[in-house]
């Protein structure tokens, strides 16, 4: 099937790659604005604390110092998904990271200077740091009001999410067998390698120009605006650039106190404020992935059909609301449509506690439900008597289905996912073989699936994408875009399919990204659907500009050959012209343009017939009453938001498949858990570039066994106790000491760019269930809480529950 | 305290006065505005800011800037050809996908750069435990291990 294109499918090179191989891409680090001020911040020294008193008189006399700032003497600015977050904290603190001052100096060491000479006075009250003790009646209530002022009478989000399909208790009545589990999984920080960061300044009319990381450029824009409305500047407007991006992970997908107080900061002074997180503010005041308390059960009849499934689940939110709120809407996808089932039901408690306030994270959601999800699954295979790769065939997803949730599965690779994975880790004869111990160390395999969006996910009232492309002179193209590239390779996709979809080599095609005032609206670069949308939107605005580019052709290609040829006679006075039949070349829909070059559509070969595509735009350029190309398109996909009483809707235009397996040693002494051998196989729909392609599956899955087997944000009473890389453990390479086998299963889909679905996020999302499950056949114990620590493989060994 | 110091920086003399608390990846990226040595973590515990001191790979961010008199540094800048020419290491990562967001392809690129020097044909394992200093979040380190492996054979190829 690949044949059939020019780039889709290759290998090509990213285009970003030579300038950061070079040191020469420019991160927010990097970013220097003449006149520059540097901002700090002051956070909390308590969980949870009455303010009363902020003493900020020795910050102010300190030399260099051009502002310090409270929420004493600074307007109030709300922010977050439910706008439950202030920009400084006014009354009270609710978390160790609450910001309560900030200063900016001309220098980074006096603002950090003046930051440690800010006093701050407080009066501790009652702090929750369980979501479940938070519940409880009598609990400290987090927030006394709720963002519109309305008084609260418990700790829960007002975010409800429950799915309810079918008849649970009959199905649970009836089903031959029947496994209930709880689950836990822990606080993991995305841990980008370049930390966050903005520069916030002002132009003359009081307009934002802000620098920023971020994934969002527009909504973000959105929220900056009402931050000039809160700060007295309504009507003004931000401009939102985004710099080179160090990893984002889902980091940048909500608008951040940081950015607000530079926002301020830089008002106050009048010039330009930078605020860069080091690693441990990076740790400590960015938002970590949820972490979920679940309980379920599933049960299937005696052939193994899967009758049921449900799920409660209790979400530490933290202290204040960010997106992440909505990861349920992402977790209810599995839970209500991996495998068939034909009776759900899942409900979600999002609770406030004092703890760091959580976010989204790479995945949304899905690696939490896939832990409950895949582990109770082999539960209830063991109970059924029947092998947990067979399960699985038997409950799969099919092509063409749609689930209790009213998901359209139309493309779906789940088999050829599932048989792949089994075949590499030879699951025949090494499931339930290595459990005699050989040199005190057991062996097991494991799998697991995933089901994510993989035709992007309407969480806002618009999915779209916009592309604007844009022809010159020299045959170069513009494709000027509103998704973000943060090192998952969307310049690399988008290059590509702009290059396929107009006929041009992808050397032509300059991706330009990351400003508001002059690229097209664009949700924000999360849901996997980067590629997915703004490919489509590439694909449409690629059309028109061949439409134009013909037109132009009938008007110019027969007398721009003509010329040549005469240009050849005189240069040559023996050169015969042949006979051409300029008949054939008049209408715009004889014509067709690949890899530059604009040729009559039924005589693709005849050499004279070429002209390249710069000499017909500089013909219809440099004339009297000239023209130039410049396309856009908006595409903004056929899906749906979810209905929110019912939970209900096709929230993605396509859904991604994939199965991930694992086979692992364990060491009875020690409790270590080692992979011998992984295997990753993904429905992507079509490769649109196969090395970035490769470049996201292994990524996603070390982060997976990251999350599996050692990452952990370590807390006490809501202070994180690990805000280093020392503590907190990342995967290094000697770590990666397996082989990892990648299978990109290509189910061509009708709606993807050039058949492509969304693979950003899957990587990561069935990684730990997959490893836990290979523990559970090595050791014949299932650990139940994430990471899956030595620790706990050893307590898990002496038969305690783990 | 501040002290004039003088070394080689990318093959060229230079001088600067700094503070006796700077590490060399301040004075490399404030002072003389090589900004593409990366600061991560400030702490030694991610190498974005590995740069080579007389050819040996070190964290920029814990060098103390006094120690580096009369020494010779290369930043990812000093490893690029006349011409724009990225070095044949720069080039493996380019072909082979061992770049995504990039933040901590210079200090890899420098670790992998010392480790090709002092053995120019490693085991997967040796390229492995050569940039065991240097943490990736976005690419799993497999691409960057084929890149390191190619960049192995082009460096023969060339010397050869």
């Amino acid at each position: 099937m690949t044949t059939k294109y020019s780039f889709i499918g290759t290998e090509a090179p990213r285009p970003d790659a030579p300038d950061k191989a070079a040191g020469k891409a420019v991160y927010i680090h990097d970013l220097v604005r003449p006149g520059m001020l540097f901002g700090k911040i002051k956070y909390s020294e308590c969980a949870h604390a009455r303010i009363s008193h902020i003493d900020t008189s020795r910050a102010e006399k300190l030399p260099g110092v051009r502002a310090v700032l409270t929420g004493d003497n600074s307007p109030q600015v709300r922010y977050g998904f439910i706008k439950d977050n202030f920009v400084f904290k006014r009354d009270k603190v609710r978390q160790y990271r609450d910001e309560v001052a900030a200063v900016a100096a001309t220098d980074p060491d006096i603002a950090a200077e003046a930051v440690d000479l800010i006093r701050v006075d407080y009066e501790e009250i009652p702090a929750v740091f369980d979501p479940e003790e938070a519940l409880q009646g009598g609990a400290p209530l987090i927030h006394e009001t709720d963002g519109r002022g309305k008084p609260k009478k418990d700790n829960l989000v007002p975010v409800p999410w429950r799915f309810v399909s079918g008849d649970v208790e009959k199905a649970k009545q009836e089903s031959a067998y029947v496994a209930e589990d709880a689950f836990e999984t822990q606080l993991i920080q995305q841990s980008c390698m370049g930390t966050a960061g903005c520069i916030a300044e002002f132009d003359l009319q009081s307009n934002l120009i802000m620098h920023t990381k971020t994934q969002i450029p527009f909504l973000a824009q959105n929220d900056f605006n009402q931050a000039l409305s809160a700060m007295g500047l309504k009507g003004k407007n931000s401009r939102v650039i985004v710099p080179t991006l160090g990893g984002s992970f889902g980091t940048g997908l909500d608008t951040h106190g940081y950015e607000f107080i530079a926002i301020l900061l830089a008002y106050k002074t009048g010039r330009p404020v930078k605020i860069v997180l080091d690693r441990e503010e990076e740790f400590i005041t960015l938002s970590p992935r949820q972490p979920t308390r679940s309980r379920i059960l599933q049960g299937c009849d005696k052939d193994g059909k899967l009758t049921f499934r449900e799920i409660h689940m209790i979400l530490d939110n933290g202290a204040y609301t960010s997106w992440g709120a909505t990861t349920p809407s992402v977790m209810m996808l599995p839970i209500s449509s991996i495998y068939r089932v034909p009776n759900v039901l899942y409900d979600t408690k999002i609770v406030y506690t004092n703890n760091t306030y959580c976010q989204a994270m790479r995945g949304y959601g899905n690696p939490q439900a896939a832990w409950a999800l895949e582990g109770n699954l082999d539960h209830l295979a063991e109970e059924a008597g029947i092998d947990p790769y067979e399960f699985r065939m038997t409950n799969r997803n099919i092509p063409n289905d749609l689930t209790p949730m009213g998901l359209n599965i139309t493309s779906c690779g789940h088999k050829e996912c599932l048989e792949s994975v089994a075949e590499k880790l030879r699951w025949k004869e090494t499931r339930g073989q290595g459990r005699s111990a050989v040199d005190g160390k057991v062996r097991g395999v494991g799998m697991a699936s995933l089901f994510h969006v993989g035709g992007s996910g309407r969480v806002y009232r618009s999915d779209g994408s916009g592309v604007i492309m844009k022809l010159d002179d020299f045959g170069n193209v513009s494709v000027i875009a509103g998704g973000v590239e943060m090192g998952q390779g969307f310049d690399a996709a988008l290059s590509l399919a702009s290059a396929e979809a107009l006929g041009v080599t992808p050397d032509k095609v300059k991706v330009v990204t990351g400003d508001t005032a002059t690229c097209p609206w664009d949700v924000g670069t999360h849901a996997s659907r980067g590629a997915f949308t703004s490919c489509n939107a590439a694909i449409m605005a690629a059309r028109k500009a061949r439409e134009k580019v013909f037109q132009l052709a009938a008007e110019h290609f027969m007398p721009r050959i003509q010329f040549k040829e005469k240009r050849k006679q005189k240069k040559d006075p023996d050169y015969r012209m042949p006979d051409l039949d300029f008949e054939r070349m008049l209408k715009p829909s004889d014509f067709d343009m690949r890899e530059n070059v604009v040729f009559l559509k039924d005589d693709p070969e005849a050499p004279l017939l070429h002209l390249r595509l710069e000499e017909i735009l500089r013909e219809a350029h440099y004339k009297e009453q000239g023209t130039m190309i410049v396309t856009e398109a908006f595409y903004d996909p056929c899906n749906q938001m979810l209905d929110m009483k019912t939970c209900r809707g096709n929230l993605s235009a396509t859904y991604i498949f994939g199965v991930q397996g694992a086979e692992v040693e364990v060491d009875l002494e020690t409790g270590k858990v080692r992979i011998l051998r992984f295997a990753a196989a993904h429905d992507v729909g079509q490769v649109l570039n196969r090395q970035t392609i490769r470049g996201q599956i292994y990524g996603g899955v070390m982060t997976g066994i990251g999350y599996a087997l050692c990452e952990e944000y370590k807390t006490d009473r809501g202070k994180n106790l690990n805000p280093n890389f020392l503590d907190y453990k990342i995967l290094s390479a000697p770590d990666v000491d397996f082989p990892i086998d990648v299978d990109c299963i290509e189910t061509h889909d009708e709606e993807g760019p050039f058949g492509a679905k969304g693979v950003g996020e899957p990587g990561l999302v069935p990684t730990a269930p997959a490893i836990a499950n290979a523990v559970y056949d090595a050791i014949g114990v299932r650990i139940h809480s994430l990471p899956i620590t030595p620790e706990k493989v050893l307590a898990a060994l002496r038969g305690e529950k783990v | 305290m501040k002290k004039l110091i003088t070394f080689t920086l990318n093959g060229y003399e230079v001088s600067a006065e700094v503070e006796s608390h700077r590490m060399l990846l301040e004075v490399l990226r404030d002072t003389f505005d090589f900004k593409g040595t990366k600061p991560g973590c400030g702490q030694g515990e991610c190498g974005a800011c590995t740069v080579l001191v007389d050819d040996v790979n070190v964290d920029s961010c814990l060098y103390p800037a006094f120690e580096i008199e009369g020494k010779s540094v290369t930043t990812i800048e000093g490893l690029i050809d006349e011409g724009n020419k990225l070095h044949p290491v720069q080039e493996s990562f380019v072909a082979h996908g061992g770049i995504q967001c990039g933040f901590c392809s210079p200090g890899m690129i420098m670790s992998a750069t010392a480790l090709l020097r002092e053995n120019p044909s490693p085991s997967d394992g040796e390229i492995k435990a050569g940039i065991s200093g240097n943490l990736c979040r976005c690419t799993g380190y497999v691409q960057i291990v084929e890149s390191i492996r190619d960049a192995a054979e082009r460096l023969q190829e060339n010397a050869g």
